[in-house]
């Protein structure tokens, strides 16, 4: 087994114990989705139109909750020193660290999407499209969230400043994403949105090692 | 093995130590020490390529400082990285796996630390030195000739402070090489360096 199978693999479990961390963001945005008709007034005609946009909005906050997890208490307890002298330079860290968290949060959050999205008030037939335009947005939403994550770490309040950082990020996914249930419902092709959101994605993933790997040496020193 | 010369280290503003050098050979055991706050810790800490210093080197012989830090060092800190909610088996597997060691280096190090019983209870409901011992098995579980050590003995009995001597001096007969902050006296240390002196 490589070390980084070694090292996704504990961050798999570390996710999904203590809490059952996937569980909660999964009922968070349902929770979400609920609140939002409810505070719009109930009407399902109004509230038909923001629907993806809405979902997305949703998926997004849902994403940030764990990501103070994913750094921050390997830094409090000293893990983070023990990773560092391992055999994966820590950009490829970041990345098996991001990965173990879309698997653990952001796929569960993508099944739970069409639940969400249907709710709402989008066409049943859109489910398939929600559960995969949220799928690769989850991938661009752990990596970014890995960053602003890494870039947090050691202050206090980290938890708040991982949103105030991240939330901005998330714009891009959550425009293309709802865009591309919108053009769907609109009887367009949803591909352009969903290729200028899997473009995101990879920038993401070329950007996040490099900038994370270097904010967790400048934590640690 | 390591060779430190003219290290210049501050923490902030306050410069910790100015133009250290000293040297570790293979088969030594050197032991930093100096009062609480002289720079033991970062010393160590930069040794491990966690702090980078202000002037000054630090090289290993035959290796490069990322390679050295990826294959050579073992690191025990004041913190020892263990998930107070996972089992200790759990995280022994991981340390040790992560750093390289396989399932017979791992019994060995469970064997020799005597954490047979240890290895079903959570990390959090060890003792502080139990928690040490169970830190201190990835040491054992992997080979790397480098051991940093900080603090090594503070939470141990007696028993087990001279088990992990024995286990100290084992390494060091084998040609490997300990720097340890410490504020008892190491009993397999070759000689001794003050921190604080240099400043």
């Amino acid at each position: 087994m490589s070390a980084l199978t070694i090292l996704w693999r504990r961050e798999l479990a570390l996710a999904w114990s203590g809490g059952g961390g996937p569980l909660l963001a999964c009922g968070f945005f349902l929770c979400l989705t609920v609140l939002v008709p409810l505070a719009a007034g109930g009407d399902p005609a109004g509230l038909r139109p923001m629907a993806g946009g809405v979902a997305w909005l949703a998926l997004a906050l849902s994403s940030t909750l764990s990501l103070e997890r994913l750094f921050e208490r390997d830094l409090e307890d000293g893990a983070l020193d023990l990773i560092a002298l391992g055999p994966a330079p820590l950009e490829l860290v970041v990345i098996a660290k991001a990965k173990a968290q879309w698997l653990a949060v952001g796929v569960p959050l993508a099944v739970t999407a069409p639940v969400a999205a249907i709710t709402l008030g989008l066409p049943p037939e859109q489910a398939p499209l929600v559960a995969l335009s949220a799928l690769i947005g989850a991938l661009g939403f752990a990596l970014t969230g890995a960053l602003g994550a890494a870039l947090a770490l050691g202050s206090k309040r980290g938890g708040l400043l991982i949103a105030v950082v991240v939330l901005p990020l998330f714009i891009p996914p959550v425009v293309f994403g709802a865009g591309a249930l919108e053009r769907a419902v609109n009887g367009l092709s949803p591909l352009p949105a969903l290729a200028f959101l899997t473009a995101y994605v990879l920038f993401a993933a070329v950007v996040t090692p490099f900038a994370g790997a270097a904010a967790i040496r400048n934590a640690q020193g | 093995m390591i060779a430190v010369d003219a290290l210049t280290l501050s923490r902030g503003e306050r410069v910790l130590f100015r133009d250290l050098s000293l040297s570790l050979a293979a088969g030594e055991a050197v032991a930093l020490t100096g009062a609480n706050g002289a720079g033991k810790t970062s010393l160590l800490r930069a040794v491990a390529g966690f702090i980078r210093p202000d002037a000054g080197s630090i090289a290993f012989a035959d290796a490069d400082p990322a390679e050295a830090r990826a294959k050579h060092i073992h690191w025990l800190g004041h913190l020892d990285g263990l998930k107070g909610g996972r089992r200790a088996r759990e995280e022994l597997e991981f340390q040790a796996r992560w750093l390289g060691a396989d399932a017979t280096g791992i019994a060995a190090a469970v064997d020799v630390l005597a954490l047979e019983p240890l290895l079903d209870l959570e990390v959090r409901q060890l003792s502080a030195g139990q928690r040490r011992r169970l830190a201190f098995a990835r040491l054992i579980a992997v080979q790397r000739p480098i051991w940093l050590l900080d603090e090594p003995f503070a939470p141990l009995d007696a028993r087990w402070r001279g088990a992990l001597g024995l286990l100290m001096q084992a390494h060091i007969d084998k040609g490997g090489a300990i720097l340890a902050a410490v504020h008892d006296p190491l009993p397999v240390a070759s000689r001794a360096v003050d921190i604080g002196a240099g400043r």
